[in-house]
């Protein structure tokens, strides 16, 4: 056995712990784009209900009416697959890139531990909606993608579960002060995936 | 100098066993196809060398059925993971005697 062969044999080690427990294709540039969308898409909702003219401190309870709330959910819909296409096509690329598969047992795991919060939490939002607490939609949002985003982190870049507790902050900050859920709102999946994105792209993927 | 190629273990010889060991140590359980499909490496060859490692106590199997389809797990033992850890140790004692 040579030296070289040692150091090689540690690398292989190093490299699969790495990539057999980490999901590491994951694409920066879909977090910019992510951010993007959501920006865009509280930019329409804001239009929509002529945000800023009515005055949401006095009552929790928005009393909207039912085309409204069915262009919100819309809206919300599109920047959800639009956000999570860009992030497929993109990883996949990434992954293509680096030689690995996108669809493999880290990311399967990735999945699940992300969907469970989501799932939980997008079921009680569509309770609460049904029930018209729309007030507590944006932070309940928040919040809950940001368990999720903790959820996953030990199967990705660190990082992530940095943005995850920013989002639950955000949220829970969000909750203190109803009737400016859209701009938590904003911050929560325009300004943090955003930044998150950038920061993610200069480290690794160029 | 004597190099101590005596307290590498005879088990861990192999790249691939190295590898297999490496993934099991970082991870929970691993399946038989991700870890075919992470190392790049034939039916054959994997199932030796984990029939290798399972003969040496280093890894633990668990058969059972996913629907229908077989799936069988594999763990690292607390003796699998010692060994493991004492050959990087050694590896490492190599690089820095080879180095003076």
């Amino acid at each position: 056995m040579k030296e070289t062969d040692i150091k090689d044999d540690l690398a292989s080690i190093r490299n699969l712990m790495e990539r057999s427990s980490k999901f590491i294709s994951l694409s920066g540039l879909s977090g910019v784009l992510a951010g993007v969308y959501a920006l865009i898409g509280a930019a329409v909702t804001y239009k929509l209900l002529n945000y800023g003219s009515i005055d949401y401190n006095e009552d929790m309870f928005v009393v909207v009416d039912s085309s409204v709330i069915r262009t919100l959910i819309a809206i919300a819909a599109a920047v959800l697959i639009a956000s999570v296409l860009t992030g497929v096509i993109l990883s996949a690329r990434k992954a293509k890139r680096k030689g690995q598969s996108i669809w493999n047992k880290t990311s399967r795991e990735l999945l699940f531990y992300m969907a469970t919060p989501l799932v939980a939490g997008g079921l009680l939002m569509i309770i609460f909606i049904l029930r018209g607490y729309y007030g507590i939609v944006g932070p309940t949002s928040l919040i809950f993608y940001g368990l999720a985003l903790v959820g996953a982190s030990s199967f990705t870049f660190t990082a992530v579960r940095s943005l995850g507790i920013c989002e639950i902050v955000l949220g829970l900050i969000s909750a203190l002060y109803p009737g400016y859920g859209l701009y938590f709102w904003a911050i929560g999946f325009g300004v943090l995936h955003i930044i998150y994105g950038s920061v993610m792209y200069l480290k690794y993927d160029r | 100098m004597k190099i101590p190629f005596d307290k590498l273990d005879k088990a861990f010889e192999n790249r691939l066993r190295l590898q297999i060991m490496s993934v099991l140590v970082a991870n929970q359980r691993y399946d038989f196809n991700s870890l075919k499909e992470l190392l790049d490496v034939t039916d054959g060859n994997l199932a030796s060398h984990l029939k290798g490692l399972e003969k040496e106590e280093y890894i633990l199997v668990n058969k059972s059925f996913l629907g229908r389809k077989p799936n069988t797990n594999y763990e690292a033992t607390d003796k699998g993971k010692k060994a493991f850890a004492a050959h990087l140790d050694a590896l490492e004692q190599l690089i820095k005697s080879t180095k003076s």
